[in-house]
């Protein structure tokens, strides 16, 4: 990668839905939206609400399918030159060992991260992410099936994050990234009715953004592959904060809604970050937080 | 991507005025002309109100006009947004992302243009209006004269108006599609109806229903709460059907957000 700062999936489509406002070309990485097996219709709308610090989302996984994506969106995704990170889910283990599988032979992908992490499917997703024998068996069928750098997205919606995070280690995963979506709900009081069609959806935004580094913090202090952090990046000092935690490259994500240009302006940022404290490389950064013994 | 001349851009915005428009509504005036010489009729632009610093969405709101020197857009206090957003002064900056969605179609040769506004819907339409050589008919309506806006501007232009309200208090008494009906049941056109349509979903329906079964064209411009505003997050989506009968979801955003009646799936 050229710089640490990625977009997460979901928040970016599949790149050319950003290429008019942005040059995506300065990406470290580009995370593409969720892909199965074969075309997702995803929830029905409302599929998103604002709240404060944030936003609530229940898409629901709509996308294209493996065959879809692959020849609608990488011919332009290998022109950006920018390395591709599929997100892949299945709603059976051996989905998600089949989608990796297929994906392996495709030119211009750079790695697969595992979604066992969204909480706003029925089947799949966060049940394989919360579980620690199903995630250790979806990380290792995975692993099984391709040679592709393996990333699991991980939950935060668990009581301890390292449980998995050492799952992932000894499967054989080259990375990890998280958070993924806080659980979450909002009611209309004047209805009483939920807002989003699929009842519950997940949390992102600034109001996360201090889960993300508890979490992350605690993840890279369990495994020593590297940590991709990701929660809540607005600014620049949000994504140093998840470096300092233990995270080796971050992603923004929700703030491309509110500003497409984000995540250029915190590669920009990281940059003149190190500068004013004299420092060469975020590798001198990462992890260096500083808890006096604690 | 899109084709070069459409495409959109981020841009900061001068504030040249934000004021009272009529009754309820205001009128935001912004100087940002690498995108308002390029708005088309029923495209939008999806606004950061400042000083919004908790909320993360940007707001879209349908162009009212545009020009090389100007591009204003109607509004109403309706939320934590427009209530920030009606405190923005004059010489301030916004960050507007545009212009966005598809627009309006022209009006056919060889059809009558039949415009139906629900409320604010008026603002994009009033735009239209200003593009189409050939005057029609405006049909506008609201719960009260208050919400009744641009029909000055409408009738210098030269469009037969024909205003309802709920309560009476402007025009006829009544819902806009009942004065439509009246009108079509009376009215000698020579050619057919086209209708272009803004307002709340229940007045799209009613419109898109009788297009279908009449045969007519109708163009009707969604508002849906939206995400990104660019095609990427899938959240402000509308059933479509597709030319086999199959059904699927379109992006009010980036692939509307003015759908073909015959198109749009109701339920």
């Amino acid at each position: 990668m050229a710089n640490p700062v990625m977009v997460a999936s979901g928040t970016f489509g599949y790149g050319p839905e950003f290429a008019d406002v942005t040059d995506i070309s300065r990406l470290g990485a580009i995370v593409v939206k969720g892909i199965k097996l074969d075309p997702c219709d995803g929830n029905p709308p409302p599929r998103m609400v604002e709240v404060p610090g944030g936003l609530v989302n229940a898409i629901g996984l709509q996308g294209p399918g493996v065959k879809g994506f692959v020849e609608e969106y990488m011919p332009f995704l290998r022109e950006t030159g920018v390395p591709v990170i599929v997100n892949v889910w299945g709603t059976t283990l051996e989905e998600y060992g089949e989608v990796s599988a297929r994906l392996s032979d495709v030119d211009g992908i750079s790695g697969l991260e595992l979604n066992i992490s969204c909480p706003n499917i029925k089947e799949g997703g966060i049940a394989f992410g919360t579980d620690p024998s199903m995630a250790a068996a979806v990380m290792s069928n995975v692993r099984s099936r391709t040679s592709l750098p393996v990333i699991p997205k991980l939950s935060p919606n668990v009581p301890d994050i390292s449980v998995f995070a050492k799952i992932a280690e000894e499967s054989g995963c080259d990375a990890i990234s998280l958070i993924n979506t806080l659980p979450a709900m909002v009611i209309d009081v004047e209805t009483r009715r939920p807002v989003l069609a699929n009842v519950t959806g997940g949390l992102s935004g600034p109001a996360v953004h201090p889960v993300a580094v508890k979490l992350v913090w605690e993840t890279a202090k369990a495994v020593s592959i590297p940590v991709i952090g990701m929660g809540g990046i607005f600014r620049a000092r949000d994504a140093i904060e998840l470096i300092i935690a233990g995270a080796s490259a971050v992603a923004v994500g929700t703030a491309n809604f509110t500003d497409p240009t984000s995540p250029i302006q915190v590669i920009e940022g990281i940059e003149s970050y190190l500068n004013e404290h004299g420092l060469d490389r975020i590798d001198e950064l990462i992890g260096s937080v500083e808890l006096d013994g604690k | 991507m899109t084709e070069a001349g459409l495409k959109p851009e981020i841009a900061t915005a001068r504030v040249l005025s934000n004021a009272a428009y009529s009754g309820e509504y205001r009128e935001l005036r912004l100087d940002v002309t690498s995108i308002s010489g390029r708005v088309k009729p029923g495209q939008f632009v999806h606004v950061r109100v400042p000083g919004l610093s908790d909320r993360v969405l940007r707001r879209p709101f349908s162009v009212f006009h545009a020009d090389m020197d100007v591009l204003c857009v109607l509004y109403k206090v309706v939320g934590q947004g427009t209530e920030v957003l009606a405190s923005v002064e004059k010489g301030g900056n916004i960050s507007v992302l545009g212009p966005l969605g598809n627009g309006f179609p022209p009006v056919d040769e060889s059809a009558f243009p039949v415009l139906v506004a629900g409320g604010y819907g008026v603002a994009p339409l009033c735009f239209f209006a200003e593009h189409t050589a050939a005057p029609g008919v405006l049909f506008v309506g609201g719960a009260t004269a208050s919400d009744i806006l641009c029909v000055e501007r409408f009738e210098k232009m030269g469009w037969d108006v024909h205003v309802t309200t709920e309560d009476g208090s402007m025009g006829q008494r009544g819902l806009v599609t009942d004065a439509l009906d009246e009108w079509l049941g009376e009215c000698e056109l020579d050619r057919p109806p086209e209708f272009f349509v803004c307002g709340p979903d229940g007045l799209l329906r009613a419109i898109g229903e009788r297009c279908v079964l009449q045969g007519w064209k109708g163009s009707l411009s969604l508002d849906k709460h939206m995400g990104c505003g660019l095609g990427a997050c899938l959240a402000c989506v509308q059933r479509l059907r597709g030319p086999n009968g199959e059904e699927f979801w379109a992006r009010v955003c980036k692939d509307g957000p003015v759908f073909d009646a015959e198109k749009v799936v109701w339920q």
